[in-house]
């Protein structure tokens, strides 16, 4: 029954990404082109989904637990790290290069678009990187 | 401002924040796409298939827009496929050492008002729009 739930739910937002043109790596870039051609359509996007989640999740969270398992899995971290600010800064650039995150990348696998399945590959290979990385660090230390 | 659209965008993201309250009030999982899609290279075996039908779902929802509408969406290439996975490579390194990508930072974590979340969220388009500012208007590369 889980698995039905998120496969629902990842229908939706990947008919979310694509009404609103996210799965569009050019309109992403217009958007982080405040000095060019700047297209705003994103924020508008946020603002829709925050308006959802924002007064939805106050309502879920105070329920004793979810609807089909026995807990919420809700980050409760609240430090402001170098690794937090480090990995956004790192996302940030890689997001401006491609104009994919990796929702839309994902999602974008189903227009059949080649561009998509390499962005979902090498954000992949990102992640076997960054473990390889963390697990020589902390041998080190 | 002219392929500015603000009623498909309001639109498109209500449906993105109503498919994430449906995954957090059933499942209690918040819909970060980037910990979804890491979380198939190292989850015990019953918290993989719920990602896995999750992440086969986006791809469904974009597949079922197309044929809805009847319109052939390619999406344009900005770059090159070197630049693209460069970028991509990036992208997966940098949601991994910050915990979270557009989705789970920027829509879930800040509607659960979390302080980590909205300077990850500050830093990622900060970090953007630099980025995107020298790939065109310095370099010259799009």
């Amino acid at each position: 029954m889980p698995s039905l739930i998120s496969l629902l739910s990842g229908i939706i937002f990947g008919l979310g990404l694509s009404l609103s043109q996210m799965t569009n790596p050019n309109k992403v870039i217009n958007f982080l082109d405040i000095t060019g051609n700047w297209d705003p359509s994103l924020a508008f996007v946020m603002l829709g989904a925050l308006s959802v989640t924002f007064i939805s999740f106050k309502q879920i969270l105070k329920r004793p637990k979810p609807f089909l398992i026995d807990d919420f899995h809700v980050s409760k971290r609240s430090s402001i790290d170098k690794a937090l600010i480090g990995g956004a800064i790192i996302f940030g650039i890689g997001w401006g290069i491609s104009g994919y995150c990796p929702g839309p990348a994902v999602a974008s696998i189903g227009f059949g678009s080649v561009e998509a399945f390499v962005m979902v590959l090498s954000i992949y290979a990102g992640f076997l990187f960054q473990k390889w990385g963390h697990r020589k660090l902390s041998r080190v230390e | 401002m002219e392929n500015f659209t603000p009623i498909s965008s309001i639109l498109g993201g209500m449906l993105i924040g109503i498919s994430i309250a449906i995954l957090l009030f059933f499942n209690g999982r918040m819909a970060g796409i980037s910990s979804i899609m890491n979380g198939l290279l190292n989850s015990p075996k019953n918290e993989m298939f719920w990602r896995l039908t999750f992440l086969i779902g986006l791809i469904l929802g974009a597949f079922i827009f197309q044929a809805l509408t009847e319109k052939t969406i390619t999406p344009s290439h900005p770059h090159s496929l070197w630049l693209m996975s460069i970028g991509g490579f990036l992208v997966g390194i940098g949601t991994r050492l910050g915990s979270g990508c557009t989705s789970g930072h920027g829509i879930c974590g800040i509607a659960n008002l979390s302080k980590r979340s909205i300077y990850a969220t500050l830093t990622f388009m900060s970090a953007g729009v630099i980025t995107v500012y020298f790939i065109k208007h310095i370099q010259g590369l799009a």
